[in-house]
């Protein structure tokens, strides 16, 4: 936790301010479930205090050799999990365009059969007992991650009568202070299933909805081994104080 | 036309769904082996600086009931009010103390405990203390995008009736659902989702 961050100059402006129209809103009746479990009173806005300015920043040192191998992590020795081998890779980057380093991301996601192993799971399809479905890693200076798994499968889930979840990835971000803190969800290109899932399209802009969607990239692919895909995450820009005490954050 | 900013879009937040233990609290939800431990499970050692206190907190749907999905993770000043974090401009953080918590909700009662230290003051950007609080931020199954919210300490009267933040909140009716109760070292949160009780939630 303690551990400081490279030879950059720590950043202590205020965050800009959150475009809420690109993210869902807290009630959306398509998604049952947030009908209960969403405020619907205004929000009370503050310019970031040094509450949210700050956030635990975590070192590698937490990290496990195969933290970022969900095919291997959970696998018995010599066993692998079951599906489409995939490396999924990207940066996180700010609304500034600059790399995040040092963010931790945790990723979850069902089997390739579209199975979750969770007590509170109760689809047909078969557990992969070589799968466990949670990974790790932490962004290089630029911002760069890279991590390897299986395709999860699409899944049914209780909403509508007949409602899929598309093929997804579970990301949690961590940036450096705690009002970048974001949960969100990576989709694959070419997937029809994505334009008629209720969850994605809580999210009211289809061009936000996009920057979801990871593209496969054949030039990063490992031939005979796994294919790749590409997924950027942005998270929310930080002020830098350009005329105050000094120049920083640049 | 004129020259772009070239900014780029916060990626759009997804819900957490109900399989977020996975990822966030492997061992809690039953897949040992991956990590030695739950992130964010222990904030303090014996070393740590400060009055220890513990945090009850439940998250309470439309409905007046516990949530037994959530994820709750808290963020906080060391006792002498500075955080753990590379942006702490101020000082020196408590080495013996994280600052940052996570816990699931308990799957049968839909309350977390979070074992932690009672953190400091810490100025406004405006120069004002701040009451001591701790700022939290709720997911799970149903909220589309996470939810920041702070816990006051209800034995720091005169502190919190100074505070800038609370201060803030045009009806002051509302100002008690952000005052967690003390009974001996433990304070109680319950967050309401909607309502009558409606927790203060924040943009921030
Ligand atoms: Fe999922």
């Amino acid at each position: 936790m303690t551990e400081r961050m490279s030879n950059r100059r720590p950043e202590t402006g205020a965050f800009f301010r959150r475009d809420l129209n690109a993210h869902p809103p807290a009630y959306a009746p398509i998604y049952k479930t947030s009908v209960l479990r969403s405020p619907r009173r205004a929000l009370l806005s503050l310019d970031g205090t040094l509450s949210e300015i700050t956030g635990p920043v975590f070192g590698h040192n937490i990290l496990g050799e195969l933290d970022n191998d969900l095919i291997h992590n959970f696998a018995k020795p010599g066993e692998s999990a079951i599906g489409p081998r995939i490396i999924v890779y990207g940066k996180v980057l700010d609304e500034r365009g600059k790399g995040v380093s040092g963010a931790l991301l945790e990723f979850w996601q069902a089997n390739a059969g579209g199975r979750y192993r969770h007590k509170k799971e109760g689809y047909i399809a078969a557990l992969d007992p070589n799968f466990g479905g949670c990974g790790r890693t932490i962004t290089d200076e630029d911002g760069s991650y890279a991590f390897r798994t299986i395709q999860p499968g699409p899944y049914p889930w209780p909403n509508g009568p007949n409602d899929w979840r598309p093929a997804h990835i579970h990301f949690s971000i961590f940036g450096h202070g705690f009002a970048q803190r974001l949960i969100t969800q990576m989709y694959f290109e070419g997937d029809p299933m994505i334009w008629q899932c209720p969850i994605v399209r809580t999210i009211p802009d289809r061009a936000a909805i996009e920057r979801l969607v990871a593209a496969l990239d054949m030039e990063a692919t490992i031939p005979m081994d796994a294919r790749a895909y590409k997924f950027d995450i942005v998270l929310r820009g930080r002020r830098s104080s350009l005329f105050e005490n000094r120049l920083e954050g640049n | 036309m004129v020259q772009s900013l070239d900014r780029l879009k916060e990626s759009p937040s997804q819900t957490a769904g109900p399989y977020a233990h996975i990822g966030l609290t492997p061992n809690f939800s039953g897949i040992s082996g991956v990590y030695e431990s739950d992130l964010g499970v222990a904030m303090v050692n014996e070393k740590t600086k400060g009055e220890r206190i513990a945090v009850k907190i439940r998250v309470i749907d439309g409905s007046g009931t516990p949530l037994k999905d959530a994820v709750v993770e808290i963020w906080q000043a060391d006792a002498a009010g500075l955080y753990n974090s590379p942006s702490e401009m101020r000082g020196a953080a408590d080495p013996n103390f994280t600052g940052w918590g996570r816990q699931a909700t308990d799957m049968a009662t839909g309350e977390c405990l979070f074992e932690t230290v009672k953190p400091g003051r810490m100025p406004f950007p405006d120069g004002r203390l701040m009451a001591p609080h701790i700022t939290i931020w709720i997911v799970a199954r149903g909220i589309n995008i996470g939810l920041h919210t702070r816990m006051y300490f209800g034995d720091e009267e005169a502190a919190n009736a100074e505070d800038p933040v609370l201060a803030r909140i045009e009806h002051r009716v509302r100002v008690a659902t952000l005052i967690a109760p003390r009974d001996g070292d433990t304070y109680t949160f319950d967050i309401h989702l909607q309502g009558e009780r409606e927790t203060v939630f924040l943009d921030i």
